[in-house]
């Protein structure tokens, strides 16, 4: 099936004069419009938008589209991302009439079943978390990060402590110190174990007055449990510090350990990850934050709280914390997102939470066990939701690096892992299953790699070779940059 | 659990693989006495029956769903054509991750080289980004941008006529890193560019005006823009995307930078988001921009393929350098609004702007005539600031008793320099409204 059409740009289907949407016709006096408006305000022409018929756009997009791997296509077990399946009925379900179509002005009174659903999210929110204050405002996990950092900072503040540093292990997420540098405070490095653990030892002698915060991922980025946590949460507590849990890996361990239970004193939710928001090419997310009783006073507004109304009927209604740090966006958050995960948790119940994290240890265990012959872990045959493979002594022996293997990976229908992240691991492929892959998909996949690594090198160079593009020109895209189309 | 794949049989032999005889042995691995030791406290889980019968109730207690819109101060009801709809619904693009891969992802990257393409054509500038969380956090990600680009870290001045989510967002941003926020009072609902230029120093990164504006005012952009590059700032204009059918595109008055809320393009009201912020700059400062940039180039064969380019401004390479935090942006958002200006193009969107301003002038003349006021004298596209002389509240619930929603009422609002604001409500006429339901909200609201 040839389909020429796909590879063709929007503005390379443009024709004077071609109209998709049309528009009512003027039903009040048609009055120039410039008599309406000043003339200096009033455009020229119309901007130079591509004039295009809607069967066009549609076959554009429709053909655009499959030039994409995604979950509803193929296995993607790219790890630190949790691609999980998105259920069908959270899409059917966000998009009733009531819920998508509530403008973020409506008085409370006329969206008392929305604001019911966003207060019960906090409330699950906060006991998944172990941590009762729970702001759904925050956009994405790096908001989650950076709102979060400032409500310490406030908290801080309040109790006239200066504390101006923020600490987190090497193998964090890129967006931890970016959020602490976008926060104001000074960032911290701490290298770690060889293991890829936090050191105790390193921890302690970083630990003063102007710590502020320690942020750590957990399970690390490594698919690991970081063991030591209520010893270095404690050590933190003791220096004046707070504890922030990256809750990016959150798929590993719901229903089973709480951050709060754990000594993390802040985290924020991947909405979009671990309950299936779902990612969208890109976002939207929705990064939640749960935080401790003693912390709530200064969370973004509004929050939603409840009351018990004349005839005893529950009231909600959105209030502003008392010490609120203030907005980090407008209106009220990324709700579409949030109702997804609400529908998602609410199928879940409590024993389907637990399930989904167990079943999530068990398929990254499983895939561990099939692979470790050919792709040594070097954190050992025990993981939690992801594990990170190292493809070092294939490069030293045969020449094939994490690159190859993720490459050519496309070509047997699979996505590639992420790689080379975490640093901590040279040749690093870190893959993260989930819970919603069968034993055949993991069986399918543990036989392509076993393949892949028997190919000759200087082949594996080249792949892939069945995607609509081969390996792209990064080099010349940096040089000479190109960032919008423009008729040659 | 609902969405589970392996039955217990295949579980029982996945975990002797494994070596280990029972999953809690895996979870070993936390130490115990850090384990639950009970089930959640969550509700019951629902199939997908009852889940259906439970989110429909929750939707029917949302009373707006038989009601008229005429709300705005930021969000607007505006129509989504079906295909906009039928396109970001494809699971190729809704669940796929951020295109990292481009190989396996070049549905996602040419749909985003394209966003660029039309935003950039839309403004008038060289250079979009692939999106941003929203309209408030797109400005302040512009103020930041705008200190780098000056590398002046003290002083940013913002008029008060700017949506006040916006400069509240702003003002949580700056006030940790220590940067001063100077809002111009806007009494008269517009810029007075004599006190603008006061405010104006040569320590200043940059002047955001929004037009048009909160109150739905056209302000004197390129007057504003020329004053701001006088004294070495830049110049950040909040744009309506839905207005540049009918008014001059940001760059054209001399933007800098031009920010805007996307939502008005194809994506659904949702009580507040996801919605997409727009980011377009002069293509000087690209190196200085936050985000996503995809770019052009050529595979092994020759082929045009799209890649993520710049990367090095990005948290995933610079980390604490990067120029924004984010990672995640609203991709799928993007997506819409790339199919609705694909469906709408140049005459569209001009018929779709003067059909607002018409409708919105007639709506305005004929609130005046039954005693409500235009609150401010300058020249309003969709939206208008309406004076209800006895308070608007009582206005507001005139209009909700007749099934029409309008507002909101601006005594919620941080409005400097803006006298009686109990009196102050908008009122947004988008192209969805007709004369007759103007006539009706009218009659309503007069009471």
């Amino acid at each position: 099936m040839r389909n020429t059409e796909a590879t063709r740009m929007l503005f390379e289907l443009h024709s004077p004069g071609r109209r998709a949407a049309l528009l009512p016709a003027c039903d009040v006096p048609p009055t120039p419009v410039a008599a309406l408006l000043p003339g200096d305000a009033v455009a020229e022409s119309a901007p130079p938008l591509p004039e295009l018929s809607e069967p066009d756009v549609i076959r554009h997009f429709i053909n655009l589209s499959t030039r994409n791997m995604s979950v509803d296509t193929h296995f993607y077990p790219l790890g630190s991302c949790t691609m999980k399946y998105n259920p069908k009925r959270n899409e059917r379900l966000a998009s009733l009439p009531g819920l998508v179509d509530l403008h973020p002005q409506q008085p409370a009174e006329q969206c008392q079943g929305m604001l019911e659903l966003l207060y019960e999210m906090q409330q699950m929110l906060g006991e998944i978390a172990g941590l009762p204050g729970v702001s759904l405002q925050p956009a994405a996990g790096a908001q989650g990060e950076f709102t979060a950092l400032l409500v310490a900072s406030a908290y801080f503040r309040s109790r006239g402590e200066q504390r101006t540093r923020v600490l987190f292990p090497a193998s964090a997420h890129g967006t931890n110190p970016a959020s602490a540098a976008l926060a104001g405070f000074e960032c911290v490095q701490l290298k770690g174990t060889a293991g890829g653990f936090v050191d105790l030892d390193e921890l302690q002698a970083q630990l003063d007055d102007r710590t502020a915060v320690f942020m750590v991922t957990n399970p690390n980025t490594l698919g690991m449990f970081e063991r030591d946590l209520p010893e270095i949460a404690r050590r933190v507590h003791a220096a004046g510090g707070l504890v922030y849990i990256d809750g990016a890996n959150m798929n590993a361990i719901c229903g089973i350990t709480r951050p709060g239970d754990f000594g993390g004193d802040m985290m924020h939710y991947n909405v979009h990850k671990t309950f299936t928001g779902p990612h969208g090419a890109g976002g939207p997310g929705s990064g939640p934050i749960a935080v401790r009783d003693f912390l709530a006073p200064f969370l973004p507004g509004p929050v939603v709280e409840r009351t018990t109304g004349r005839e005893g009927a529950a009231v909600y209604w959105l209030a502003q914390p008392e010490h609120s740090i203030g907005r980090v966006r407008s209106f009220f958050g990324n709700v579409g997102i949030l109702v997804r995960g609400y529908c998602y948790l609410r199928t879940l119940g409590p024993q389907g939470v637990r399930e989904m994290s167990e079943n999530a240890v068990l398929n990254a265990n499983y895939l561990l066990a099939r692979l470790k012959d050919v792709l040594p872990v070097p954190q050992g045959d025990r993981c939690l939701h992801e594990f990170v493979a190292s493809a070092q002594k294939l490069k030293e022996t045969r020449g094939i690096t994490a690159m190859d293997i993720a490459k050519r990976l496309l070509d047997f229908g699979f996505h590639a892992p992420t790689v080379y992240f975490p640093l901590v691991v040279p040749e690093a492929l870190m893959i993260e299953p989930t819970e919603t892959e069968s034993r055949e998909t993991l069986d399918a996949f543990s036989d392509a790699i076993h393949q892949i690594v028997a190919e000759a090198p200087e082949s594996l160079q080249r792949a892939p070779f069945s995607t609509p593009v081969s390996r792209p020109d990064d080099v010349r895209a940096a040089r000479q940059p190109v960032f919008q189309w423009t008729p040659t | 659990m609902a969405y589970l794949v392996n039955t217990p049989d295949q579980r029982a032999e996945m975990l002797q693989t494994i070596g280990v005889g029972s999953i809690a042995e895996l979870l070993e691995q936390i130490p115990a006495p850090l384990q639950m030791r009970r089930p959640l406290d969550l509700p019951p889980a629902l199939c997908e029956i009852e889940l259906e019968a439970h989110m429909k109730g929750l939707a029917s207690r949302n009373l707006a769903r038989s009601r008229t819109c005429f709300l705005g101060g930021g969000a607007y009801d505006h129509f989504i054509p079906a295909a906009v709809d039928a396109v970001a619904s494809r699971s190729e693009f809704y669940t796929a991750y951020t295109p990292y891969q481009a190989e396996a992802s070049q549905g996602s990257l040419q749909v985003f080289f394209e966003y660029q393409s039309l935003v950039c054509r839309l403004t008038g500038l060289g250079v979009s980004n692939a999106s941003l969380y929203e309209g408030g956090t797109a400005q302040s990600e512009a103020v930041f941008m705008s200190m780098r680009a000056t590398d002046r870290h003290r002083k940013v001045v913002v008029l008060g006529s700017v949506h006040p989510e916006y400069r509240q967002v702003c003002a949580t941003y700056l006030h940790q890193v220590g940067c001063e926020l100077v809002v111009v009072p806007t009494p008269d609902g517009q810029a007075d560019p004599a006190a603008v230029a006061r405010a104006l120093d040569d320590t200043t990164a940059c002047l955001v005006v929004q037009s048009p504006n909160f109150f739905g005012v056209i302000e004197p952009v390129a007057e504003l823009c020329r004053s701001a590059q006088q004294v070495g700032a830049l110049a950040v204009v909040s744009f309506d995307p839905l207005s540049l059918g009918v008014l001059k595109r940001p760059g054209d008055m001399g933007a800098d930078i031009a920010v805007a809320e996307g939502q008005g393009l194809g994506i659904p009201l949702q009580f507040g988001g996801p919605y997409v912020g727009m980011l377009a700059c002069r293509e000087e400062y690209v190196r200085k921009m936050p985000g996503r940039l995809i770019g052009e180039t050529i595979d092994r064969e020759g082929r045009r393929t799209f890649v993520l380019n710049l990367q090095a401004r990005e948290q995933h390479i610079r980390r604490d350098k990067a120029t924004s935090n984010i990672c995640t942006n609203q991709g799928l958002m993007a997506l819409r609004a790339t199919v609705y200006l694909s469906l709408l193009g140049p005459h569209g969107l001009k018929e779709l702007g003067e059909l607002c301003l018409r409708r919105s002038r007639y709506a305005a003349a004929a609130l005046a005539e039954r005693g409500l006021p235009l609150a401010f004298a300058g020249p309003t596209f969709k939206e208008f600031a309406v004076r209800c002389p006895g308070g608007a509240e009582r206005v507001i619930a005139r209009a909700a008793e007749a099934g029409f929603d309008i507002g909101p009422g601006l005594l919620k609002y941080e409005l400097p320099g803006v006298s009686r604001p109990e009196e102050l409500c908008l009122f947004a006429v988008t192209e969805q409204r007709t004369k007759a339901q103007i006539d009706a909200v009218v009659e309503g609201m007069a009471g």
